[in-house]
């Protein structure tokens, strides 16, 4: 079958894509989901605070998901759960399966929107026993809000980020005693009121500095041994579950599968400001090509990828697509700074058009450090462009709004965000 | 079960339902006979079977002369053939034996010699230009390398499951969960009679008492306490040898195209890369002689030099993504060759220190072992009809997969509906795996027959959906109980 959109994944990206195409009057837009049922992760995030910036308002999860399918719905895209898109037959040609059988999708455009997984323990190298009771959030919040599973006992998280604790509610809800948030970094990465009200509510303190060496039990989980990364210290704490949240990883299997290129930041697909990838009418928007942000965030991206999808659908108009008439402009990071999205500039096609700006109009990084007062400086080539103030803080946004996007030169090379010293 | 009792012996117990226990019970299921296959375990292949290199040997680097060389030459033969019949996933990918240094490019003429003498004439030296060219990928510095076209990959599940499944369908009577504890031989005049050699054997087990004519130790980790019991000649002591592995994303799959092996030490084969029949890159394994024989523990100095390795031989392969860790024990002994001996005035036959090579071997020793028990007496006679080998569900990833197969799915949608999603395994399979012969006893039973949950999201996405159906499968196992 044919679709002017294909879009791969009904989370908040391709569900708010979804929408905002039909809303811009593309005609047949398809949304295909391997799960079964549309909606992405909010499915089973029980807690409240999701919609805050797209729909300033705020909603559970499950009840976000809901609204998006419905909006995409009524806007007139077809939603299609329990569908898998399995590889490619040709460019923007998808090959699906589902129960109806095996069928090709051929598409004018494409937008991926698969979204982000957290590393699981064995990606992560942590050494010892390999007993059940081992998981991933994704994991436990399936288990627990979609098929009410209780996980008694002691419980240990692995990370202290958002999400870490987001597991530790939900630990708590399947009547777990919660020990410990452990993270090898210096401080928690959560906002400074989780922390404290962890501590003072469910009596679960952050031990920071503690790294994970060893899982130890053969047939059910028994306990795991933590380091303490500033004495050496080593010690063993009995436990039944040990769930290991965040690093957030792309699901970027079916962007490799067409060879698209993949930026190593990242580790999404590399997009420009349009979030369209080094494939043709190829986009990528949400959490693959910034893992992981709040879905607000996701949507917001799923959004603007429409708007471009559709411009470029309509400039499309007839045979060839005309490519753009100025090149890209890449602009990357220096460690300490992990990553920046999108990875290149796009100009309007119009002949001597601007840059086109980002979602929100910002870039959003990611930083290995903290840094209460950090400056971000902007450069491309001598030039610089920007001086902005951030605080930086392991596995969380950090926004570089793209004020400076009217100063850039198509001529004059790579843009470089760097930290700045002092 | 406990206190139930066969109502008379066996012709033989067979004690361990690893891949050559298997393999043994399913020659003697050729036979009229009565055959009974015990493991400890509540599933067949989950010693050393199931956590090995996945290399269907052809043998070149054995030594020659020895029982191991032959055993491994014939078994891996048969094997092939067999995988063939029976749907086991292989793939001859061959081999790329690689020197890095001066003095392993001087030893590869003599191991090229080495597997003449073992009969395998098909070794061809390899110059650097040419081993880059063909992987491209390999880490500088390689001089010269061996090829063996030969070398396969192969599934460790799918075959020990295989012979299971084919022994059971001919009678031979599956008893999982039952340890053996004792064992006592009766006279001549049988288990009542006096004592003594020569009589039935009489076998304690935590499901009761077993008696039988005959008793094959094929007991891998614990033959050597089996063969205390069974009043062996002692002649071995288990060492268990552990190694450990990583298993890489599908997504580094295209970073080789065959099997690179090291220029093997005194101790160890040493650190391989491999393709798995599933889709991914192995890299392992690691060699140390360790005194727990349940220690499967993987280590932080085992991953360590794992990851050490891998970035010299195949720089990019780090880059990728880790799906799993696991560590193996071989059954290594104090000897070098195969513990293979038949008593026959005890009828006990016992298959022992295998080591790493029983997968590629394991036809070859059944055959070894049966023929054996054979000349001591055991009467094989062939049952009507020819053995059939079962047709497995497939895994492989080279082949077509039911997700795959559109006239499948219109048969029968449950093929079209993926629940494991970086496995791509359908509810058709998870169903089709629960109402086989030998049904999984857990998850890790499931993940053996159908690769749910063996990809790299580890369960984020399916475990509670998996979990579920096999919960729910045991919950109306258990309403018809």
């Amino acid at each position: 079958m044919n679709a002017d959109v294909l879009i791969v994944g009904a989370g908040p990206a391709g569900l708010a894509a979804a929408a905002e195409l039909r809303r811009l009057a593309v005609g047949q837009v398809l949304v295909v989901d391997r799960e079964q049922q549309p909606g992405g992760v909010p499915r089973h995030s029980a807690h409240t605070g999701y919609g805050l910036r797209d729909l300033h308002r705020v909603l559970t999860g499950p009840a976000y998901a809901r609204h998006y399918a419905d909006v995409a719905a009524r806007a007139g895209a077809e939603i299609r759960a329990a569908v898998t898109v399995t590889g490619w037959a040709g460019n923007r040609c998808a090959t699906l399966t589902s129960a109806a059988g095996i069928e090709s999708v051929s598409a004018r455009a494409v937008l991926l929107a698969t979204g982000c997984r957290e590393r699981p323990r064995p990606a992560r190298l942590v050494p010892g026993d390999r007993p059940g009771g081992v998981m991933t959030t994704g994991e436990l919040q399936q288990r627990v809000f979609l098929r009410g599973e209780r996980l008694p006992g002691r419980a240990v998280v692995v990370g202290a980020e958002h999400v870490s604790f987001s597991a530790m509610l939900t630990l708590a809800h399947a009547g777990a005693d919660v020990v410990a948030l452990v993270t090898d970094l210096p401080r928690q990465q959560s906002y400074a009121g989780f922390a404290v009200a962890a501590l003072a509510r469910w009596r679960v303190p952050v031990w920071t500095s503690t790294a994970v060496r060893r899982v130890e039990g053969r047939e059910r989980l028994a306990a795991v041994e933590l380091a303490d990364l500033r004495t050496g210290a080593v010690r063993r704490v009995e436990c039944d579950t040990l769930v290991f949240t965040g690093d957030w990883i792309p699901d970027h299997e079916l962007a490799r599968a067409a060879g698209i290129a993949i930026d190593p930041g990242t580790r999404g697909p590399a997009v420009d400001t349009g979030l369209e990838t080094s494939a043709r009418n190829v986009f990528a928007a949400g959490n693959l090509v910034h893992a992981a942000e709040t879905a607000d965030i996701a949507a917001l991206s799923g959004i603007h990828a429409a708007r471009h999808i559709a411009a470029a659908l309509r400039a499309g108009q007839g045979t060839g697509v005309p490519s753009p008439v100025t090149p890209p402009v890449p602009i990357t990071v220096d460690p300490p700074l992990a990553w920046i999205s999108p990875n290149a500039i796009r100009f309007s096609s119009a002949p001597g058009g601007p840059p086109i700006s980002p979602p929100r109009s910002r870039f959003l990084l990611r930083s290995q450090v903290f840094r209460r007062r950090a400056v971000l400086e902007v450069r491309q080539g001598n030039r610089v462009l920007a001086r902005n103030r951030a605080r930086l803080i392991p596995g969380r946004p950090v926004h570089l709004d793209a004020g400076w996007l009217a100063r850039i030169r198509s001529s004059d090379g790579p843009v470089l965000v760097t930290l700045a010293r002092g | 079960m406990t206190g139930t009792q066969p109502a008379e012996a066996a012709d033989v117990i067979v004690i361990g339902a690893g891949v050559v226990g298997a393999a043994i019970a399913r020659e003697l299921s050729r036979y009229q006979l009565s055959v009974v296959l015990a493991d400890a375990a509540n599933d067949v292949g989950t010693g050393t079977t199931k956590a090995n290199t996945a290399i269907l040997h052809t043998g070149f680097d054995t030594v020659p002369g020895s029982l191991e060389s032959r055993l491994l030459r014939r078994g891996s033969a048969l094997l092939t053939d067999y995988a063939a019949l029976a749907g086991i996933p292989v793939e001859r990918t061959g081999a790329l034996l690689v020197a890095w240094t001066a003095e392993q490019q001087q030893e590869l003429p003599t191991i090229q010699q080495r597997a003449s003498q073992n009969g395998y004439d098909r070794v061809r030296p390899v110059t650097a230009a040419e081993l880059y060219r063909r992987e491209p990928q390999l880490g500088p510095g390689a001089l010269a390398a061996l090829e063996i076209p030969d070398e396969s990959i192969i599934c460790p599940w799918t075959t020990p499951l295989a012979y299971a499944t084919e022994a059971v369908r001919a009678g031979v009577r599956l008893m999982l969960g039952t340890r053996v504890t004792g064992a006592q031989q009766g006279g001549a005049g049988g288990a009542g009679g006096p004592g003594g050699a020569g009589g039935d054997h009489v076998l304690s087990t935590t499901h009761g008492t077993l008696t039988g004519r005959w008793v094959v130790n094929a007991a891998g980790l614990y033959s050597d306490r089996v063969d205390a019991m069974l009043g062996g000649d002692g002649g071995f002591t288990i060492r268990p040898r552990r190694g450990e592995l990583i298993v890489f994303d599908k997504l580094a799959r295209p970073l080789i195209g065959s099997i690179l092996l090291p220029v093997p030490t005194a101790n160890s084969k040493g650190v391989l890369v491999a393709p798995t029949v599933y889709g991914n890159v192995l890299l392992g394994p690691t060699a140390q002689d360790i005194d727990d024989r349940r220690d499967t523990a993987t280590t932080t100095d085992g991953l360590g030099s794992l990851t050490a390795a891998g970035r010299r031989i195949l720089p990019r392969l780090l880059d990728e993504e880790v799906t799993a860790t696991y560590a193996g024990l071989r059954a290594a002994t104090e000897h070098r060759d195969y513990q293979i001996r038949v008593d026959a005035t005890r009828r006990y036959a016992c298959a022992a220190g295998i080591r790493s090579t029983g997968l590629s071997a394991s036809l070859g020793i059944a055959e070894h072992v049966v023929g054996l028990m054979g000349e001591a007496g055991l009467p094989l006679r062939q049952r009507n009809g020819t053995a059939v080998p079962p047709v497995m569900p497939y895994i492989g990833q080279a082949g077509t997969r039911p997700y795959q197969d559109a006239t499948l799915i219109a048969a029968d949608p449950d093929y079209g509906r993926i629940v494991c999603h970086c496995e791509r395994v359908t509810r058709g399979e998870i169903r089709d795996a629960l109402a086989s012969t030998l049904p999984p006893a857990d998850l890790d039973g499931l993940r053996r027959r159908t690769r749910a949950l063996n990809g790299r999201c580890q369960g984020f996405y399916c475990a509670a959906t998996v979990s579920a159906l096999i919960a729910g499968q045991q919950v109306r196992a258990g309403q018809q109980a």
